[in-house]
């Protein structure tokens, strides 16, 4: 089947195929289940450290321009974890930072030809998901006990009430890592195919010829435009994700 | 906003390509991959490791740096607040010394002034005094030159008296010319 879809059609598009897991390194890499996803991910990851470390190298009291902007990425994931999570923000700060940054790298270093997005595969953003719902279930049950059970049941409500309210908190509550690892994964896979799509395009106009090659000028300009699109995406979708972490963990550590 | 336009754009190529991409699905729901659940346990390994890296190592780095900062900003800002202090009292005392030396200094003229005009008051009261006594010791001169001509005026008068008696009439009775001019003198 990877063979099969692999294949660039002529007459075709296939825009779903760059979504494919491939072994890496051969044998060893089968053997491992090791495919280009995690070798992304551990690029990612090993850029942010880089980036770090590199940065904050000088430890200069007046930074230079790669210090100021690891202090900047620092200070902005702070200021989110703790103005969001209040008092006990710091606790979960590294938490929301690893969050922040091994999405936003996997968005831009998905955006480089011939790289893989990491994000576009819902069992890594569903992963993601689950991790977040655990620990914020876990910091619940160590913040406010089993105490917090009762948040199912919104205060001053009738009692009367609670069967039909219980069941919609409980699937509310039920639904967040869903909705959490549908709608960065939903992002990804649609810039990913549009991009593919209209480069498709272009290679399809220009088959047709002279004309097709100057009508075949629309598409990259598109993806152009859609490039610089999906930088926003890539970041939003990043801040979204942490932010709706915070918020999750503000509840769990609300009393 | 975006969102609408953009599954369009996502379904129309899955419409397009009927063919291979429906049959074959997308890759990311093919969970018989064995790839698929090797980049999810991968991930979490290399996830747990970046947050290991972040939390151990990175991030506490930026944080002791920043803390440097705030700190050594902190103490410049107490050193220069302690010698504006410092400036602010040497130039407070500059001003009260000078001031203290005007004040002094308008004293001391004050003070030599007063004497001047004490100095001046007391020698034209002296000078007064002595003219009003040789004033006066003049006048008692006066009065007794006066008086002393005045007594001796009777005597010339008398002995005119006498002179033109005794030239007139050749004799002379004293005692009756002297007490006739009394007479007329009186």
């Amino acid at each position: 089947m990877t063979g099969e879809a692999s294949v660039a059609a002529g007459s075709t598009i296939d825009a779903l195929g760059q979504f494919e897991l491939h072994p890496v390194l051969g044998h060893l890499g089968e053997a491992l289940r090791f495919s280009q996803s995690p070798l992304f991910m551990l690029i990612a990851v090993a850029i942010v450290l880089v980036f770090l470390y590199v940065g904050m190298r000088p430890a200069a009291v007046v930074p230079g321009r790669l210090q100021a902007a690891a202090e900047i990425s620092y200070d902005f994931v702070h200021d989110l974890a703790v103005s969001t999570i209040g008092e006990n923000g710091a606790t979960f700060f590294p938490f929301v930072f690893a969050i922040f940054f091994f999405i936003l790298a996997g968005n831009y270093l998905g955006l480089l030809p011939f790289s893989f997005t990491y994000t576009s595969h819902i069992a890594v953003t569903f992963g993601l998901a689950i991790m977040v719902f655990v620990i914020s279930i876990l910091a619940s049950i160590r913040f406010q006990g089993v105490g917090f059970l009762k948040h199912f049941l919104p205060a001053g409500t009738p009692v009367w009430l609670a069967p039909l309210l219980v069941p919609i908190e409980l699937i509310s509550f039920l639904s967040r890592p869903v909705s959490l690892s549908i709608r960065l994964f939903a992002n990804m896979v649609a810039g990913h195919v549009l991009l593919e799509v209209f480069a498709g395009f272009t290679i399809m106009l220009a088959g047709l010829g002279a004309f097709g090659h100057v009508l075949a000028i629309a598409p990259i300009a598109i993806n152009v435009a859609l490039t610089a699109l999906e930088l926003l995406v890539g970041v939003l979708q990043a801040y979204v994700f942490a932010i709706l972490t915070c918020i999750y963990l503000r509840e769990a550590v609300a009393h | 906003m975006y969102r609408t336009p953009r599954l369009f754009l996502f379904a129309a190529p899955l419409a397009a390509v009927p063919g291979r991409a429906v049959a074959a699905g997308m890759p990311q729901l093919n969970f018989h991959d064995p790839l698929l659940i090797g980049q999810v346990v991968w991930g979490a390994v290399i996830f747990g490791g970046f947050y290991l890296g972040l939390s151990r190592f990175a991030l506490p780095r930026v944080e002791r740096v920043l803390t440097n900062r705030r700190t050594r900003i902190q103490s410049d800002l107490d050193v220069a607040r302690k010698a504006k202090a410092e400036a602010d009292r040497a130039s407070a005392e500059l001003l009260s010394a000078r001031h203290e030396a005007a004040e002094q200094a308008r004293a001391h003229v004050e003070r030599i002034q007063s004497e001047a005009r004490a100095n001046a008051d007391a020698h034209a009261a002296e000078t007064a005094k002595r003219l009003e006594t040789e004033i006066a010791n003049a006048e008692t001169r006066i009065t007794q030159s006066r008086e002393q001509a005045l007594s001796s005026l009777s005597e010339i008068a008398t002995s005119t008296a006498q002179d033109l008696v005794s030239r007139l009439i050749g004799t002379q009775d004293e005692q009756s010319v002297a007490s006739a001019v009394k007479r007329v003198s009186a």
